[in-house]
C-alpha cells in the first residue's frame, strides 16, 4: 500500500524489503526534499520521527530515520548513505521534526556526522574538548579501552 | 540449654540469671557491631538492570526487611551501605565517589553484578565504562551474576552482616 503511494510521488524510489518495516533508500542530495514531502504531503503525513540512528560500515556511514504517521498509523524507515566517511555531511531535518535537533546532536557527538543548517550542532554526552568519535569502528582510546 | 546456637546469629553475650532479673556479660564492641549489622540502611542507588533485581529483593517476595535492610535511604548522609547496582561509567564515577564520601562512618559497599565487579560485559572495547567500581571506592562484598538473582544479593547482605559482626 504505502510502497505504491510512495512510488507514485517518487518514481525512482528504491526500496528494501523483508524487514519489519518498509525501507526507503534515499540519495544524500535528495534527502531534505524527500523529508519535506514525507512530512507534509497529504498522502503521507509522517508527522512523527521516532528514531534517528547512524551506522558505520567502515567504508561509509548510513543515517537511518524511523518515521511514523499517526494519522495513517504506518511506519517508514528511510536510509541515507553518506559516502564521504572522512568528512560526513547531510542536511538537518530539525526544521521539520524538532526532535531531530537532539538526535542529530547525538549522531554528531558519537559518529561525527555534520548536519547542514542545524541550529546548535555541538557535543551532547561527551565533553566539549573530546577528540574523536567513539562509536566509529576504528575509534581508539589507549587509556580507557581494553582491545579484544 | 542443650541446643547449640549459631554464634553468627545469636546475641553476643551471656545472661546470668539472678533473683529479680539477670546480669548481662558482654563486650561493648560486640554489642555495637551486633546492633549495627542488624540495621544496615542501604542507599537508594541503581544505575542499570541490577537495580531492578535490588527492588525485587526489597519487595514482598524476597523482603530484605527480614534481615534489617528495609530502611532504604534517599540520602547518603543517612545510609550505612551502598549497593552498587549497575554499570559505572566514567561520567558517573565522580558522582559515586561523592556519594560514598557523604556517607557517615562506618560505611560499607556491595558491588552487585558483573558490571560493578569488573565492568562485566563492557570490559572489552568500551571507552566509557569503569572496569570495576573498586577503581573508585573500596568494596566489601562482591556478587557475581548478570544480574544476580535476589537470593544472591540476600546472601551478599548476610555475608556483609557476618563481616560487621566479626568486627570488620
Amino acid at each position: 500500500m504505502l510502497k505504491e503511494v510512495i512510488q507514485e510521488s517518487l518514481p525512482n524510489a528504491v526500496f528494501e524489503e523483508g524487514g519489519q518495516w518498509l525501507n526507503l533508500i534515499v540519495e544524500n542530495a535528495d534527502w531534505f526534499k524527500v523529508a519535506e514531502q514525507l512530512k507534509s504531503s497529504k498522502e503521507f503525513l509522517f508527522d512523527y520521527l521516532f528514531c534517528v540512528s547512524c551506522v558505520d560500515w567502515k567504508t561509509h556511514l548510513t543515517m537511518v530515520y524511523h518515521l511514523e504517521s499517526l494519522q495513517f498509523n504506518q511506519i517508514l524507515v528511510v536510509k541515507v548513505k553518506i559516502a564521504d566517511r572522512n568528512n560526513p555531511a547531510i542536511d538537518s531535518v530539525s526544521s521539520l521534526w524538532r526532535t531531530a535537533e537532539l538526535h542529530e546532536r547525538e549522531a554528531y557527538d558519537l559518529f561525527g556526522v555534520r548536519f547542514n543548517n542545524h541550529p546548535d550542532l555541538r557535543r551532547l554526552f561527551l565533553t566539549e574538548d573530546w577528540a574523536g568519535w567513539p562509536l566509529r569502528k576504528d575509534y581508539e582510546d589507549a587509556v580507557n579501552m581494553i582491545k579484544l | 540449654m542443650d541446643v547449640k546456637e549459631d554464634p553468627k546469629t545469636t546475641f553476643p553475650g551471656e545472661i546470668h540469671p539472678t533473683p529479680g532479673g539477670g546480669i548481662l556479660v558482654s563486650k561493648i564492641d560486640d554489642v555495637i557491631n551486633w546492633a549495627r549489622s542488624n540495621s544496615l540502611w542501604p542507599l537508594v542507588f541503581g544505575t542499570s538492570c541490577c537495580a531492578i533485581e535490588m527492588m525485587s529483593t526489597a519487595s514482598a517476595k524476597y523482603d530484605w526487611s527480614r534481615f534489617g535492610f528495609e530502611v532504604a535511604r534517599a540520602t547518603p548522609r543517612q545510609a550505612d551501605v551502598i549497593i552498587i547496582a549497575g554499570t559505572i561509567v566514567n561520567k558517573m564515577a565522580p558522582v559515586l565517589k561523592r556519594l560514598y564520601d557523604q556517607m557517615p562512618n562506618p560505611k560499607y559497599v556491595i558491588a552487585m553484578g558483573a558490571c560493578a565487579t569488573s565492568g562485566g560485559p563492557f570490559f572489552y572495547n568500551t571507552y566509557s565504562v569503569v572496569k570495576g567500581a573498586d577503581h573508585v571506592i573500596p568494596v566489601d562484598v562482591y556478587v557475581a551474576g548478570c544480574p544476580p538473582r535476589p537470593e544472591a544479593l540476600l546472601h551478599a547482605l548476610i555475608t556483609l552482616q557476618e563481616k560487621v559482626k566479626a568486627g570488620g
